[in-house]
């Protein structure tokens, strides 16, 4: 059993119900079972940004937001410019 | 456009490439970038603090349509972390021109030289263009240049250290052998250190503290447009060999009696 299937396990998702626990920039965020990284980008009013988003260390093209569903346990990482040398 | 510069294939009017770190806001920095004439500015990657996104971006000051954005991999000690932050500042959308930094020492901020080579070697294979920060070292330098990055920079002293070319002499046999562009990046203090640069015959130079750290930045940015103009310009004429006994400069034949 993989630590994803144990995080999400049957047992678990009777209680807890239609939400995913995921780590965003190393803080704890539920959201809605079946939430998309396009739905959390909305969701963090990042929409217009330039930004990057992975996911377990992979990077998430712009154009696979709305396709790529959020697990229980995913690890993210959203980034954009700051001022720098 | 009359002697350009030519990074990766476009032509720049400005030599001088500026960072946008320390500055005290969006609008400091923007006027700073403006009076530094610069066309090409580095940024660096990092977490969007998620709590509190803010309303502004520093993007938003400086518009894509007017500057080549360079975001830098600052702050990264290894290899693959310096690849990793590169891959996402590509997907933030801003190019492929990329500022290679792998740090090897935390006081002085000296390049890992080795871990540099190999995260070149590996952003050059997913083709990125890197400009690598590196130390004055000709031998790392060739290296670089050989592996396919599109320009080498080499360090004029530590990062943010104010001390200036601490190494004219290295940066003379970098630039002599290099097919790429030679960019002085780090440890510029003041103008005379970026007009030196350019004399010695490096084809940019890339500074943040010395302009963001002044008492006037605005200033100082414009000292900074002027001082590498006219060190480019010094190299262009040809200066006169260095003597160590007078040459008069008035003729000698008929002077009074």
């Amino acid at each position: 059993m993989s630590r994803r299937e144990l995080l999400s396990g049957s047992r678990r998702d009777d209680i807890v119900a239609r939400t995913v626990t995921v780590m965003v920039n190393d803080e704890t965020r539920v959201l809605p079972d079946g939430a998309t990284v396009a739905d959390l980008v909305t969701a963090l009013g990042l929409g217009a940004r330039r930004i990057a988003v992975e996911v377990n260390r992979a990077v998430v093209p712009r154009a696979a937001y709305e396709s790529t569903t959020l697990r229980e346990g995913d690890a993210i990482e959203v980034i954009h410019f700051v001022g720098g040398g | 456009m009359t002697d350009p510069f030519v990074l990766a294939g476009r032509e720049y009017h400005s030599r001088l490439i500026v960072g946008t770190g320390k500055y005290r806001s969006f609008e400091e920095t923007r006027r700073a970038v403006d009076a530094s004439g610069a066309e090409i500015v580095t940024v660096a990657v990092r977490r969007v603090n998620i709590t509190d996104p803010g309303k502004e971006n520093l993007l938003d000051h400086l518009p894509l349509e007017r500057f080549t954005i360079l975001p830098n991999t600052a702050g990264c000690y290894t290899a693959e972390e310096a690849v990793r932050t590169v891959r996402l500042a590509r997907e933030a959308g801003v190019g492929t021109l990329v500022k290679l930094e792998v740090i090897g020492d935390e006081r002085t901020l000296f390049p890992d030289v080795p871990a540099t080579i190999e995260a070149a070697r590996q952003l050059v294979a997913e083709g990125f263009q890197v400009l690598p920060y590196v130390t004055d070292d000709p031998v790392a330098c060739k290296r670089l240049e050989d592996l396919g990055c599109v320009a080498v920079m080499p360090l004029a002293a530590p990062i943010g250290s104010g001390l200036g070319i601490r190494n004219p002499f290295n940066l003379r046999i970098i630039v002599e052998q290099s097919r790429v562009p030679v960019i002085v990046d780090a440890g510029v203090g003041t103008a005379s250190h970026a007009a030196e640069a350019l004399e010695l015959g490096c084809d940019a130079v890339l500074m943040n503290t010395a302009i963001a750290g002044a008492r006037d930045p605005i200033l100082m940015a414009e000292a900074m447009r002027l001082a590498v103009d006219a060190g480019r310009k010094a190299f262009l004429a040809g200066r006169i060999e260095a003597k160590l006994h007078a040459a008069a400069s008035s003729p000698l034949d008929g002077r009074i009696r």
